[in-house]
């Protein structure tokens, strides 16, 4: 088992937005974080893999300048097709077209997810999916706690907004 | 606190981030102001459904398997002395050892003495590979032919591997390890349920004083060197039954019995 392998996959996935970069991203970072291995001082070994891994995806990002960050609908869609770990499941006792909306708003959620800037996505990924801390986020992002606590906010915000009145309401 | 500021409060309140008073000031305004209350449900609603309905990736086991075979190769590319790759992420997963990590910057800052780093590096690694499973030893054997030879190759010197069970001391394997820069041979023997650890490597230049007894962090430590090796023996045991192993082990090295020490003292044939 490589611990922490999950979680730095995660963040090279949504950072990245596909399998095959990610890949090669968690790869590299890993082997980077053991090449370096000694300048781990102790703290949470998590956070330390976390800083690599981010670091590594920014160099990625800035090296092939693919910001694809007004992909249609439609593509985005497709890109998210149940890789690995399922969302939160439907109701079964729900009706199949409930169901179906259901599955649409997902995808729509997930989707909004994505398309967020990525300073924020990596707020709210680190703090909803990771569950950090908010001074664990100002580790990995290497910024002050404030900066998380407003980027996460407005990272929310801009959720909201795309999602457009559709939170809060089930079918 | 007026809705302008809890609305700029909202998500650290959600996320239990704020401080105890600033929480308690948040939830009495929310207590009287339907229409932040609103804002604040809606809130947590949009946190609980990315919860919810945000797919948390994990890495396919193609990805894994890639990942070990690079950080093996690695390892098979950097010789003897480097860590198993996946001993040290089990190892970086448990704990915190900030203060364990020998390097030259944390010599020249501390200043202390290099015998009292190597105590520090010594009682780490001692304490180290207790903590994750199936770490202490890499050969696991009471038979001494069977440990010695497995250094083969591995280290560039043999260490004595002594059979004490005769006299209680029973042989549990012996592993790579790495102090004062170097790699290093540790031997592990057991006495009731106390965990011996026996490091040894060959001596360079002036092999220093013996010590006998050292107390650290409540574990035991004896050294002492023959001329060709260094040995540090460390353990939870008490000083009389861990001298009395560090005898054992100086007299079948040298084929000199050695005379009785009391703690402190060190026996005269290590004097130089």
């Amino acid at each position: 088992m490589l611990p922490h392998l999950d979680a730095a996959y995660n963040l090279a996935r949504w950072l990245l937005r596909n399998d095959a970069d990610a890949d090669d991203v968690t790869q590299d970072a890993f082997v980077r974080a053991y090449r370096f291995f000694d300048g781990f001082h102790g703290g949470s070994a998590k956070i330390w893999l976390l800083t690599i891994v981010r670091h590594a995806c920014y160099t990625w990002l800035k090296q092939h300048r693919a910001e694809k960050s007004n992909m249609p609908f439609d593509e985005q869609l497709h890109s998210w097709n149940g890789n690995d770990s399922a969302p939160g499941e439907a109701s079964f006792s729900a009706s199949p077209e409930t169901l179906y909306l259901q599955a649409a708003d997902r995808h729509r959620l997930h989707a909004c997810l994505e398309e967020l800037p990525l300073e924020y996505r990596e707020a709210v990924i680190l703090r909803e999916l990771e569950g950090l801390s908010y001074k664990e986020i100002s580790s990995v992002m290497d910024v002050p706690i404030g900066t998380v606590m407003s980027r996460l906010a407005r990272g929310r915000g801009l959720l909201q907004e795309k999602l457009g009145g559709y939170v809060g309401q089930e079918v | 606190m007026n809705c302008r500021r809890t609305r700029t409060l909202i998500d650290s309140y959600l996320d239990r981030e704020l401080d105890p008073a600033t929480q308690l000031e948040v939830e009495r305004h929310l207590a009287d102001c339907p229409g932040c209350q609103a804002h604040c449900e809606q809130q947590r609603t949009l946190i609980g459904r990315i919860h919810a309905e945000a797919t948390y990736y994990r890495a396919r086991p193609a990805v894994a398997a890639t990942l070990r075979a690079t950080l093996d190769k690695i390892d098979a590319a950097s010789g003897s002395g480097a860590r198993p790759a996946t001993e040290w992420l089990r190892f970086a997963a448990s704990m915190a050892f900030a203060a364990f990590v020998g390097s030259g910057i944390t010599y020249w800052l501390t200043g202390s003495s290099a015998e009292d780093l190597l105590t520090q590096e010594v009682v780490a690694s001692h304490v180290r590979a207790q903590m994750v499973a199936g770490r202490i030893t890499d050969v696991s054997s009471s038979d001494s032919h069977t440990v010695k030879p497995w250094f083969n190759g591995k280290l560039d010197f043999a260490p004595p591997v002594l059979d004490l069970t005769g006299q209680g001391f029973t042989l549990v394997g012996g592993r790579l390890d790495y102090l004062v820069n170097r790699p290093v041979a540790a031997l592990v023997y057991r006495h009731r349920q106390h965990l011996i650890h026996l490091f040894i490597w060959p001596v360079t230049g002036h092999p220093g004083a013996p010590r006998d007894g050292l107390t650290r962090q409540g574990y035991q430590l004896f050294h002492w060197s023959d001329g060709r090796m260094h040995y540090w023996a460390v353990s939870d045991l008490n000083t009389q039954a861990l001298g009395t192993f560090s005898n054992l082990i100086r007299e079948q090295t040298t084929g000199r019995p050695v005379a009785s020490t009391k703690s402190g003292l060190p026996a005269r044939e290590d004097l130089r």
